[in-house]
């Protein structure tokens, strides 16, 4: 079988965002770029599948939209073991335009994954969209895949617990949290092996962006604390119901 | 010309941050505060590919180049200066020596395991009465057959004692005409009857990191263990220490990187007068000067690394990288802890231990007054 990860080059998570003057762009100057953590984790358990399944995973390949500067990324994660990658070469404008130019790879996979949401634009769309295109089926909320005969066993978290879903492939995995341990940390090994596997770039085609951007607003500020002294409970109380109106 | 870093050493530099914030950063002040050893950490090192960074991969090695090396004990030592200790001496000392003298049988005996962290070798110059001064060894080398004969003692030999080591490199005197002393370099195995080594306690600094002194009893090994030809001695150590300077000088740039961080995360954080501390011209160009010293010692560093890769000499800059990484190493300590406060003096802070673990740098292989010896030498002085 051949796995599919969806990889999304995203900030790093602790980076300070800015926009453009208009509030229409991410100010990208200066930002760190990193794997998607959950597109990470993704990768992490497909190549834990890989060295577990005694070779009934062939591959796992990892792909994502974006030009030359994200290579970087598609290098770590061809270092943390993917076999292969692919670059469609467009800017990823929004996840409709983003799964339609997946969707003209992705076929012929038995199992992709995709993180649930990005750590940009916390969209949590591309995963489905591609299902629906290539006509997959698809899971969300998945913590857990196994291989058990030929088929996914396959972990989903739900309201108040969880749940185990057998499935055929092939099939969109949309994976969170849980998926594994921690995401895998390259060896110096892989970082070497990462500079001779294929990194392929594939031209896009022409798809109609299904929503524009209008404007990014910054979340309020914090209002300022209130501080209250030890003794003074009565003063919570009253905050807490009367003005807060949480009580 | 151009200063950007290639891809790779980038996704090095990142991987070595990511080992290092997640897996020591947790565990760094309790190792330090226990003066324990991690062999579990070690061991990490190894899987991660740390050991032999820049071995060919028939030695087990991963065929980098010396940067991508010294990016990866600057990222310990932005964390832990003790970890940073055991990588750096284990493949500036430990392997090299073995990797740039040694026989093809020797390398391939003894350099796959060492590249593994499951086993650790250490280098014996120093002794209790020759630091500064290496060529007043009195540890003694006799040819008796086809066998040396070891006697005398080593100290302060990193990576020298705990339970992975398995042997050290030994720069004995093995022959001493009318007061000319000629020098040879020997493999000695941990186990020979003869070599006892013993970890030393209560230090300051690199607390985590094992320190051994070492005894030679009549202790005899084989001739064929001598490293390089007989009376070579003196060529191998000064060839390992030009390298090994670049590992020290890394972890002076590594430590003041991570106190800098910690000094302005504080100092943006910390109020005073009813604003952040770091918005008070003091404190800001203090700052401002760490920003700039952590800048110029890793230009310097990272030309010299550029230097030794491209097969050119490299000998002063190694020197001056030595000396100038250390001793801003300590300039940048020292405001940070100053930025810090009362808090700075305190164990719970990181920054009490980067205040520590920069001292050795000035001192280790080749005090900052050596250094400026050898670059007085190289200008001509």
């Amino acid at each position: 079988m051949k796995i599919l990860i969806l990889i999304g080059n995203v900030p790093d998570t602790t980076t300070k965002v800015k926009f453009n003057a208009d509030r229409t762009a991410f100010d990208a100057s200066g930002v760190q770029w990193i794997i998607n953590p959950w597109d990470e984790l993704a990768l992490t358990r497909a190549m834990e599948l890989k060295e577990t399944s005694g070779g009934a995973v062939e591959a796992v390949v990892v792909a994502n939209v974006g030009r030359a500067e994200t290579e970087a990324t598609l290098r770590k994660a061809l270092a943390i073991g993917a076999d292969k990658a692919i670059r469609i070469d467009a800017d990823p404008k929004e996840a409709g335009y983003v799964a339609s130019q997946l969707a003209t790879i992705a076929a012929g996979y038995d199992l992709i994954m995709a993180g649930i949401e990005a750590a940009d634009y916390n969209g949590n769309a591309v995963g489905g969209m591609l299902a629906e295109m290539l006509g997959m089926n698809s899971v969300s909320a998945v913590s857990g895949i196994q291989i058990e005969n030929g088929q996914l066993k396959i972990n989903r978290e739900i309201d108040g617990g969880s749940q185990v879903v057998g499935l055929p492939m092939p099939l969109v995995a949309i994976v969170q949290k849980g998926i594994a341990k921690e995401p895998r940390i390259p060896a110096m090994r892989g970082i070497m092996m990462a500079r001779s596997k294929p990194l392929e770039v594939v031209q896009p085609i022409d798809a109609a962006p299904m929503t524009n951007m209008v404007t990014f607003e910054m979340p309020p500020a914090k209002a300022a604390c209130k501080m209250i002294a030890e003794d003074q409970a009565k003063d919570l109380i009253h905050l807490l119901r009367d003005e807060a109106k949480v009580l | 010309m151009n200063f950007d870093l290639s891809q790779e050493h980038e996704l090095i530099r990142q991987t070595v941050r990511e080992f290092a914030e997640r897996e020591i950063k947790p565990v760094a002040q309790e190792l330090d505060e226990k003066a324990e050893f991690s062999p579990a950490l070690t061991k990490r090192m190894g899987e991660l590919g740390l050991f032999g960074m820049y071995l060919p991969e028939k030695y087990g090695g991963q065929g980098l180049d010396t940067l991508s090396y010294i990016i990866a004990v600057e990222e310990l030592a932005r964390v832990d200066g003790s970890q940073a200790a055991t990588l750096a001496a284990h493949n500036s000392l430990g392997i090299g020596p073995l990797y740039y003298f040694g026989t093809e049988e020797q390398k391939k005996e003894l350099l796959p395991k060492l590249c593994t962290g499951e086993a650790l070798w250490s280098f014996g110059l120093t002794e209790p009465g020759a630091g500064s001064d290496s060529r007043g060894s009195k540890t003694t080398a006799e040819k008796v057959g086809d066998e040396w004969v070891i006697n005398g003692s080593k100290i302060f030999i990193t990576n020298g004692a705990s339970d992975l080591n398995i042997g050290c490199t030994v720069q004995a005197v093995s022959a001493n005409t009318d007061g000319k002393k000629q020098f040879t370099t020997i493999i000695v195995g941990s186990q020979t009857p003869g070599f006892k080594r013993m970890s030393m306690h209560n230090k300051m600094m690199w607390r985590a990191s094992d320190t051994a002194e070492l005894f030679f009893d009549d202790c005899r090994v084989p001739a064929e263990n001598t490293l390089g030809k007989v009376g070579e001695g003196s060529k191998i150590m000064l060839t390992t220490l030009d390298a090994g300077r670049l590992s020290i000088a890394a972890m002076g740039l590594g430590a003041a990187q991570g106190a800098y961080e910690l000094a302005l995360a504080y100092a943006l954080e910390r109020k005073q007068f009813g604003q952040p501390i770091a918005k008070f011209q003091i404190n800001a160009f203090k700052l401002a000067d760490m920003a700039m010293k952590i800048e110029l010692a890793r230009n310097l560093l990272y030309k010299a690394c550029w230097l030794k890769d491209e097969g050119r000499p490299f000998g002063m800059e190694s020197a001056m990288a030595k000396l100038y990484c250390s001793e801003i190493a300590r300039e940048v300590a020292d405001e940070a802890v100053q930025i810090h406060g009362g808090y700075g003096l305190m164990k719970d802070y990181a920054v009490e231990r980067f205040y520590r673990d920069q001292r050795l740098l000035q001192i280790g292989e080749g005090t900052s007054e050596i250094q400026r010896l050898v670059i007085s030498r190289f200008i001509g002085c």
